[in-house]
């Protein structure tokens, strides 16, 4: 765990103390807690805390924060030429691995939590007749799906980034991949009729916060996949030698 | 522990099935010296080294590196070892002293000591007064000493450096090799170090190798080696008639002798000059009543030896 940290630790004061750059990711944590703690509870209102589809739209959004950095986790220091060094330590393959994932997890996943608890606090500020609060079972499946989604994400950066030679290479991969994703909801339209029909009625008869957690089991699978990965690919010889 | 700090038995390591990095490669290290590996460019260096370190797996033999087997036991080396490889690996992002705080927990160096121990290795290399600045707005010079720090951080019992010195100018490559000297010495550890810079091997190393296209060519002390390749003893001599000139080669070897420039010198080159084998040739020629003035032995320079040692190789090859 104390090499974890240690990991954690670097990619930290790598990303926040650096000059230009740390400007920059400092920038971009506040735009998003912004966006996410001000101006969009403000311009949905009351029915911020009542309709989880608002909350659920944006629980995913700091994952965009997080790409850059697990795309640089392995190609960027290949490519600064210290990921040699950093391999010749005694640090054990999955205290780097998971310092490098855990770092940019809990980065975009606590800029959520904030955001969230950012929102809540814009909101009862602004309304009167408080206090408002999301209902449990929304919370916390919010926050799960915040927690799943960011992390596959850093899990497939982190796996795109182990073999790419550059950060650049490893950001294009991972574009790729979040095309595919993206595309993923339109595939519906490619099952036949009765299929889709009986994926509509099983979604139907669920409320938000079901559906949440269903998404988060799924994107929870897709999780240990990209672990399981992550863990075959990271092997010290091949890093150095592919 | 062993005396050995480094063993390799038979250490291969080949890519893509043909190219043999390091072939068939049996060395011995002392614990506590300085000892260099020398060889051109692509001569297996860097690749020995990530071999000792673990970070290749050896094709066919294996290398026992401060008692831990590389195959099995690479955290082990790993955790035991300094290493300052290729590149100077450090985060440039980053300052002198966070640079030091990161391989300084790597290692679980407790605090106190962790920051004491910087203090100390950066006011030695002269650098504490620039340790909050990022590591990018630093000469080569300096960022190679920070390296040399990083890697002594948590005093290992061997350091592994890649050509030290390497892209230093005249000037920071000598400073360099003074601390290098002096925190060795200080902190009595193994050194192996790689370079293709043979002054640099003489003054460091008490024991060198010299590697070609994998293969180990010598090893030994850099005066042995330099005793190994023989050398060249001058005689000044009077009264040398070709007669008595040919009777020298006959008895001593046609290629062993070879007349000076000028009469009355004589070159002789001998595999192995001791005084003896001197004395003798001095003696027939005294007996063929040829005077002689001076005796004056040149020993071959390690670069000499080096570049001899090499093209023997290419030639074999």
């Amino acid at each position: 765990m104390r090499d974890i940290q240690t990991i954690m630790w670097k990619e930290w004061r790598e990303m926040f103390t650096r000059k230009a750059a740390g400007r920059g990711t400092l920038l971009s944590t506040l735009v998003i807690l912004l966006l996410l703690g001000a101006f969009l509870p403000l311009q949905t209102g009351e029915a911020w805390f009542t309709q989880p589809l608002a909350l659920a739209g944006w629980a995913w959004m700091p994952v965009f924060l997080t790409l850059g950095m697990v795309t640089d986790s392995f190609a960027g220091e290949r490519e600064r030429h210290t990921l040699e060094t950093l391999l010749a330590t005694r640090l054990p393959d999955t205290a780097i691995l998971l310092g490098k994932i855990l770092a940019s997890v809990l980065y975009g996943w606590g800029v959520a939590v904030l955001g969230m608890c950012l929102s809540a606090l814009t909101l009862n500020i602004w309304l009167k007749g408080g206090p408002y609060f999301y209902a449990p079972a929304l919370f916390l499946a919010a926050l799960g799906l915040s927690l799943a989604c960011t992390a596959l994400f850093a899990g497939l950066g982190v796996l795109a980034s182990l073999r790419a030679v550059t950060a650049r290479q490893a950001f294009q991969r991972l574009s790729l991949i979040m095309l595919v994703f993206y595309f993923l909801p339109f595939s519906v339209q490619l099952l036949p009729t009765h299929l889709r029909l009986r994926i509509t009625e099983v979604f139907a008869r669920l409320d938000m916060s079901g559906l949440m957690i269903v998404v988060t089991g799924v994107l929870l699978i897709g999780n240990v996949g990209a672990l399981y990965l992550c863990f075959r690919c990271f092997q010290r010889t091949r890093l150095l030698t592919d | 522990m062993s005396d050995y700090a480094i063993r390799t038995v038979h250490l291969t390591r080949t890519f893509n099935n043909h190219i043999h990095a390091v072939d068939d490669l049996n060395l011995e290290v002392p614990a506590g010296v300085v000892f260099g590996f020398l060889g051109p460019n692509g001569a297996g260096k860097t690749t020995t080294l990530r071999l000792l370190l673990g970070l290749l797996q050896p094709t066919a033999g294996t290398a026992i590196v401060l008692g831990h087997d590389v195959r099995t036991q690479a955290d082990a080396i790993r955790a035991r070892c300094g290493a300052l490889l290729e590149h100077t690996g450090l985060y440039e992002r980053l300052s002198a002293e966070d640079n030091l705080e990161l391989f300084g927990r790597i290692n679980r160096l407790p605090g106190d000591e962790r920051r004491t121990r910087i203090r100390q290795l950066l006011t030695d290399l002269e650098l504490w007064k620039r340790r909050h600045e990022p590591v990018a707005t630093w000469s080569r010079g300096m960022k190679q000493k920070l390296a040399i720090a990083r890697a002594l951080l948590h005093r290992p019992a061997l350091l592994l450096l890649d050509e030290p010195t390497a892209g230093l100018d005249a000037v920071s490559a000598a400073a360099l090799r003074e601390d290098l000297a002096r925190l060795a010495y200080q902190e009595g550890i193994t050194i192996f170090l790689t370079t293709h810079n043979l002054s640099e091997a003489e003054k460091l190393c008490q024991q060198v190798a010299v590697i070609r296209a994998g293969r180990l060519l010598a090893v030994g002390s850099p005066q042995e080696l330099r005793r190994f390749r023989g050398g060249q003893v001058h005689l000044v001599v009077h009264g040398l008639t070709p007669g008595v000139l040919d009777g020298l080669r006959t008895t001593f070897g046609r290629e062993a002798v070879e007349s000076g420039p000028e009469d009355g010198h004589i070159l002789l080159h001998l595999a192995s000059p001791s005084p003896q084998s001197v004395a003798s040739v001095v003696t027939w020629l005294v007996h063929q009543g040829v005077s002689v003035e001076e005796v004056y032995h040149e020993q071959a320079s390690l670069e000499e030896v080096f570049l001899s040692l090499v093209q023997e190789g290419e030639h074999d090859a």
